[in-house]
């Protein structure tokens, strides 16, 4: 077998997802030792009860959340599914005129095909809101397509910041819209929890995605949370563990690593927003230094502090992520991935950007443990492969004319 | 040198790919993504480019312990291969896809880009021999003459043999399977990949007929010029083809009928007797010298062996290039000569015949 040499890489993918924090594997570590289920009503339950309800508890405080709020589930593409179909359904049920569902075509696929699943199969009508050049919805965009018809809209969902690009949404704005319709409004905020400051009550949200292995946590583990006036109604039967709204035995040591490593990012962030910035803001000046032609996509203020996203045009996604890869650099085409198969990205397409320009793009997202030489090896790197990627866009595109024999490129 | 492996998915390409990080190389997997709505799993035998079958190569590189990446070729498969395959039977000519799939996919489009990223060269699970003899590509049969792909790969210039790799020419497929079992590959097992792998239904016809709708037209006796009966188009029928004629009455003389010619402007379809389906000449376009030297450098006229179709059907022929055009005399006649397949031509040799050229099938006489 191969050998995993992470260790070696310089991982500029923090958005896909983080590395543990150390307090959080020592948590879950320690209670990967212990035995109970939450449910039970012994001792050994009542401890993991105890470690569940104290998480909880702490998770809320961490957002600004009720314990009562938090909905453990298994990440960010079950939260958005249960806040998305849940609140949907629920609407739906109380009043059949509602099921028009607001939603932009920049949200990630665990909303976009969440929405499109309930238009093919339980009537919903979608109504797309129109993103700007930097991949938001503004409030008056929100406003607009409510006071269409504001009788019929079921729900609102919004992202908090943008997976891709990085934009960071004016979510309070969009949330005192909703409110003054009295429409809820789903948020999901999976890349924003760590990153930026995000509070639950005063964010106007009714729901809210969140994940573990984005900040710090483990994978599998994440929570909607779900203000109590929101019916929604559950996708997985069975025990109902989680306010009759979700089902499932909880999973005790990733709920207690999800919290400490919540607590800790969250306590970090205003700290690591600025360290976070001038990273990026240096990778940034870097990249344009090697690369001129190359496009910041995204806003420019209103972004994610670890976020840089470049279009780099005669470029193919594929060839720049391989030629990185072959040097120790890791990140992401920033897309959707079936099979590995690199696709335009549709927070790009929805952007107005060129299908072809959008599959020449990189995502390079920094996390709690990039340092300046991280940045320093992507600056080094980054321009002989454009050079060498662009000869590679040039061979793909073009129908052969004569010898394959071509210049060696210096990478 | 560093090597770009196709992987299928499949037992050939996860076997090549593992004896060219034996050799030394520095080697790097793609799997190659040639359809833009890739079924979830596979289906029967067919077909080769599921999510299933990137996920099995995806398994070898892990084991073999090389990068692995996913590239699409998706909207140039379409382009040269599919379209190309439907234009071809609307014209009344019989396509090799796989002969186009190996010529501007695999050594054109992929190759290219290999090229371009700083590959020297691509590596894939094709049965034939290439060696470089004196900067000069020689490309022969393989070993297990059951498995011979020298047929769908005689297409590729000398430029593009120079920077081709086929390790498993030498072997019998049960010694791959073998060794992809003794090497642990989960593959050692998946069976082999049969027709055309954008059909994976195995339906040329209807997958036509969805494409070209019904272009009706008359079947038509070639010698007294009777219509014998009507058909959806002359993408239905192959030269030589004997079964699904549709024609009620049989023959005076009580013997099959062939498809002897297809007329895709006026809709004919001409039939007749084995005799007259019998071909001496072979006209082709477009010759390919592997070699990079017109019959490997051999004067011409030449004594060679013709292969007209990807199995069987050769003879023994005469050769030479008359302006642009190849022109093939078989010494002994054979049938079943469509136009649109490749006639690739081979000098016999104890240590595998060798590919001296090959050219498109124009017309035939």
């Amino acid at each position: 077998m191969g050998g995993y040499p992470g260790w070696l890489m310089t991982y500029l993918d923090n958005a896909a997802t983080t590395a543990m924090l150390p307090a959080a594997v020592t948590a879950m570590t320690e209670a990967l030792t212990g035995v109970g289920n939450a449910s039970s009503l012994h001792s050994a339950g009542r401890r993991a009860r105890r470690m569940v309800e104290e998480a909880r508890e702490s998770i809320a405080d961490s957002l600004g959340a009720r314990p009562s709020e938090v909905i453990f589930t298994a990440g960010g593409t079950e939260s958005d599914n249960l806040a998305v179909k849940g609140i949907y359904w629920a609407r739906v049920a109380a009043e059949p005129a509602r099921r028009r569902v607001l939603v932009s075509a920049a949200e990630h696929h665990a909303v976009l095909d969440a929405v499109e699943w309930l238009a093919e199969h339980a009537d919903a009508e979608l109504s797309w809101l129109p993103v700007d050049a930097y991949g938001a919805v503004s409030p008056d965009t929100v406003r607009a397509a409510i006071a269409e018809d504001p009788d019929t809209v079921a729900l609102v969902t919004a992202m908090w910041a943008n997976n891709e690009v990085g934009t960071i949404s004016q979510i309070e704005a969009i949330a005192e819209v909703c409110a003054e319709f009295q429409v809820p409004l789903h948020t999901d905020a999976v890349q924003a929890v760590g990153s930026i400051p995000v509070r639950f009550d005063t964010s106007g949200a009714r729901a809210l995605t969140v994940t573990g292995h984005k900040l710090g946590g483990p994978y599998g583990i994440g929570a909607l949370l779900l203000d109590r006036d929101t019916p929604c109604t559950p996708l997985l039967h069975g025990g109902g563990q989680e306010r009759e709204v979700r089902s499932g035995t909880l999973d005790v040591p990733a709920i207690h690593a999800f919290a400490v490593a919540l607590r800790e990012s969250v306590g970090a962030v205003r700290a690591e927003r600025v360290r976070l910035t001038e990273l990026r803001t240096e990778l940034i000046r870097a990249v344009r230094a090697a690369v001129p032609d190359a496009v910041l996509n995204g806003a420019v203020r209103d972004r994610l502090p670890g976020n840089a996203h470049f279009s780099f045009p005669g470029c193919e996604g594929d060839s720049l992520l391989m030629l990185l890869d072959a040097k120790g650099i890791e990140c992401s085409t920033g897309s959707a991935c079936t099979a590995g198969v690199a696709e335009p990205s549709h927070v790009l397409l929805a952007m107005g950007t060129e299908p072809a320009v959008a599959r020449g793009s990189l995502r390079f997202s920094l996390g709690h443990d990039s340092t300046p030489e991280d940045v320093a090896a992507l600056a080094t790197a980054i321009g002989p492969v454009v050079r060498r990627a662009r000869q590679a866009g040039l061979a793909g595109t073009r129908r052969r004319t004569g010898s394959t024999d071509q210049q060696p490129a210096e990478v | 040198m560093r090597v770009l492996a196709a992987m299928s998915g499949g037992v050939d390409s996860a076997v090549a790919a593992a004896r060219a990080v034996d050799a030394g190389h520095e080697v790097v997997g793609v799997h190659l993504a040639l359809s833009a709505k890739p079924g979830t799993l596979r289906t029967g035998a067919r077909g080769c480019c599921t999510i299933e079958d990137s996920r099995d190569a995806r398994r070898v590189a892990d084991i073999l312990g090389i990068p692995f990446y996913v590239w699409d070729f998706a909207e140039r498969f379409t382009e040269e291969v599919v379209d190309e395959f439907v234009a071809s039977y609307a014209e009344g000519r019989t396509p090799n896809p796989c002969l186009t799939c190996n010529e501007k996919i695999k050594f054109e489009a992929l190759l290219d880009k290999a090229i371009a990223l700083g590959f020297d060269a691509v590596c894939t699970g094709h049965y034939a021999r290439l060696s470089v003899v004196e900067d000069q590509p020689q490309l022969r049969r393989s070993a297990d003459p059951g498995k011979d792909q020298s047929y769908v790969l005689a297409s590729l210039t000398a430029d593009q043999l120079r920077h081709a790799m086929f390790p498993l020419g030498g072997d019998l497929k049960s010694t791959v399977r073998e060794e992809a079992a003794q090497r642990g590959l989960a593959v050692a097992e998946k069976p082999d990949s049969h027709d055309i792998c954008f059909i994976p239904d195995g339906d040329t016809q209807k997958f036509l007929t969805d494409r070209l709708g019904e272009q009706p037209g008359k079947l038509v006796d070639a010698e007294s010029g009777a219509v014998l009966g009507e058909h959806v188009g002359v993408h239905s029928f192959t030269v030589g083809q004997r079964k699904g004629l549709g024609i009620d009455a049989p023959a005076q003389d009580g013997r099959p009928r062939y498809v002897l010619s297809l007329e895709p402007v006026s809709g004919t379809v001409r039939v007749g007797s084995a005799e007259q389906l019998a071909v001496e000449e072979i006209y082709a376009h477009r010759p390919i010298w592997p070699s990079g030297k017109e019959f490997g450098g051999r004067a011409g006229p030449v004594r060679c062996v013709a292969q007209v179709r990807a199995h069987g059907s050769t003879a023994a022929a005469e050769s030479e290039l008359v302006g642009d055009e190849l022109v093939v005399r078989l010494t002994e006649p054979l049938t079943g000569v469509a136009p649109g397949q490749a006639v690739v031509l081979y000098e016999q040799d104890n240590h595998g015949d060798l590919v001296l050229g090959s050219g498109k099938i124009a017309r035939t006489g």
